[in-house]
């Protein structure tokens, strides 16, 4: 059994309007996804596709009309282990101003081991630990309005880290920040992967999909790709047919092939087309 | 304009008042106002001046910061000094115009309670500077808590404080975008009556309050991410201690209180 399971989920958000009339979207119709403990996965999907429902099952925030979400071999239905897998299953958002609750940084990092009881000795090293791991220790009594978009969600990781969870879910975490900030959080979040725990990161940016290990992309609440970036990203008509894009670098390959230069398909990072460019132009 | 609000900011420092229990400082300041409200003549009211010169020296505060506090609450200083000035009518008359008296006892009541109400602000706004926000809601928090046995939501207040001490940079920062955007669309907050003023901030209010709102929905979705369920079972990071400089530091102050008493009965000018 994997590590986390989602099993046949049928998700309807119902909204009610002025008038009373209940109005039912399904989200999700049906869908099953699992992944392994260890695992870097990108959820790729545009505006309305399900991603964020999809990340909002995996810690029992959403729970599923029908179907089965496990984590751990924890049912998400199953009240009574409900801290147990909001503590397993870490989630970072998008906007970081509005997820830190506290007015010092590693007050905030604390939030989540006061809220379940652990020991104030604990508190105190595991915090440490965390702000260490995504390099902000440095800024541990600073007030976080006054830290950078990068530097706050830093810190919101943080706080999901000292819970030692097995996973964590970010939604969109760099869609606020300028570039560098986005550069920080992708090199905090694979470095945190090395050392094992499962990332599952939805995105807009095809960049950073490009670093996971393997990319699923939705539409209409279902999984149509699911397999490593390499093959995916090659599908450069079927995503755009999606409303997505691919890496740069890909695009400007595929333009390339089209017009007849022999290029590999697959080239989704910036060295290797750089690389393959330059054997190009040597061997010509 | 917005940004030059002092009150309630902290100044993160290492100085003994820094270091104090906050539970001892809330203590501290309560006995500071209710020196200052006992002492009854000049003498009374220099001891607890001295006193708060003492615990500015020590904390290392700008004195700066001490005069950017009181510039808000100007105008309630110089209204009550007026008021003062011109309605007490016992002692000697030292200028007269028609009805207007004033009268040597107006103007050193004036001054006295000018005084006052000058070192109760700086007094109180020290507590803020030297302890930090969080800090103060956790002794607040823990003064409160014997009285959940009433039901009283002692957790739930100090959590509300929290978040909102949290968020007063960030609304501040969104107001001024608001209103930079709003300019931008040729609104004008800066002439008119007053009215007209108050009306031209009605487009910077409302899209300030839906922003709160969906701040305030993801904010709880984050919470509820991170095993919030209330006070119940919540332990804290930093446990708050009190040691020998709290207790030095009480006795400091019950002295300056004797002592503002003592020049009540023999000093009474």
């Amino acid at each position: 059994m994997s590590f986390i399971d989602i099993d046949n989920v049928k998700f309807t958000y119902t909204s009610e309007d002025d008038n009373g009339n209940v109005e039912k979207n399904e989200v999700l119709h049906g869908l099953s996804l699992s992944i392994d403990k260890g695992e870097f996965v990108a959820v790729l999907g545009h505006n309305g596709s399900g991603k964020s429902t999809l990340a909002k099952l995996l810690n029992a925030i959403n729970l599923p009309d029908s179907g089965k979400v496990t984590v751990a071999g924890m049912d998400t239905a199953d009240e009574d282990r409900l801290f147990d897998i909001r503590s397993n299953v870490g989630m970072v958002f998008q906007n970081p101003d509005n997820q830190i609750v506290a007015t010092v940084v590693e007050e905030d990092v604390a939030f989540a081991l006061e809220n379940v009881g652990v020991e104030p000795t604990e508190i105190r090293r595991r915090v440490d630990e965390a702000l260490k791991t995504v390099g902000m220790y440095d800024y541990r009594e600073h007030s976080p309005s006054k830290l950078s978009g990068g530097q706050k969600q830093r810190v919101a990781i943080a706080g999901v880290l000292a819970m030692k969870p097995d996973c964590i879910v970010l939604d969109e975490p760099t869609a606020m920040l300028d570039p560098i900030g986005r550069r920080e959080i992708m090199s905090t979040i694979t470095e945190l992967n090395k050392t094992g725990v499962t990332i599952v990161l939805i995105t807009h940016y095809m960049d950073e999909a490009a670093r996971a290990k393997r990319v699923v992309v939705m539409d209409n609440g279902d999984i149509i790709m699911d397999d490593c970036p390499k093959r995916v990203f090659s599908q450069v008509e079927k995503l755009k047919s999606l409303g997505l894009d691919v890496p740069q670098v890909t695009e400007l390959t595929h333009e390339l092939i089209k017009c007849g230069i022999d290029l590999p398909e697959d080239i989704i990072y910036e060295d290797e087309c750089y690389e393959a460019l330059y054997e190009l132009i040597r061997n010509a | 304009m917005i940004k030059d609000i002092t009150i309630g900011q902290y100044f993160p420092g290492k100085s003994v008042l820094h270091r104090l229990d906050p539970r001892i400082k809330l203590l501290l300041t309560v006995l500071y106002i209710v020196m200052l409200f006992s002492a009854s003549g000049f003498v009374g009211l220099g001891i607890g001046i001295v006193f708060l010169v003492f615990a500015f020296a020590i904390s290392g505060i700008p004195i700066k910061m001490m005069v950017k506090g009181v510039k808000p609450i100007l105008p309630v200083i110089i209204f009550t000094g007026i008021l003062n000035l011109f309605f007490i009518s016992t002692g000697n008359v030292i200028f007269s115009l028609g009805f207007i008296k004033i009268t040597d006892d107006g103007l050193s009541t004036m001054i006295f309670m000018a005084v006052r109400i000058v070192f109760l602000i700086c007094g109180t706004s020290l507590l803020t500077y030297t302890t930090s926000p969080i800090a103060l809601t956790d002794a607040i928090e823990r003064v409160l808590s014997p009285l959940r046995v009433f039901h009283f939501p002692a957790h739930e207040i100090a959590m509300m404080m929290t978040i909102a001490l949290r968020f007063i940079p960030t609304l501040i920062e969104e107001t001024d975008k608001i209103m930079s955007a709003q300019k931008a669309r040729g609104a004008d907050f800066e002439s008119g009556s007053i009215i007209n003023r108050a009306k031209a901030l009605i487009p910077v209010l409302i899209p300030l309050f839906v922003s709160a709102f969906r701040r305030a929905e993801e904010l709880a979705l984050a919470m509820e991410c991170r095993c919030y369920r209330g006070g119940e079972g919540r332990t804290r990071m930093k446990q708050l201690k009190t040691t020998y400089l709290d207790y030095i530091a009480l006795a400091v102050t019950v002295l300056f209180l004797v002592l503002i008493i003592l020049a009540n009965i023999f000093i009474p000018i």
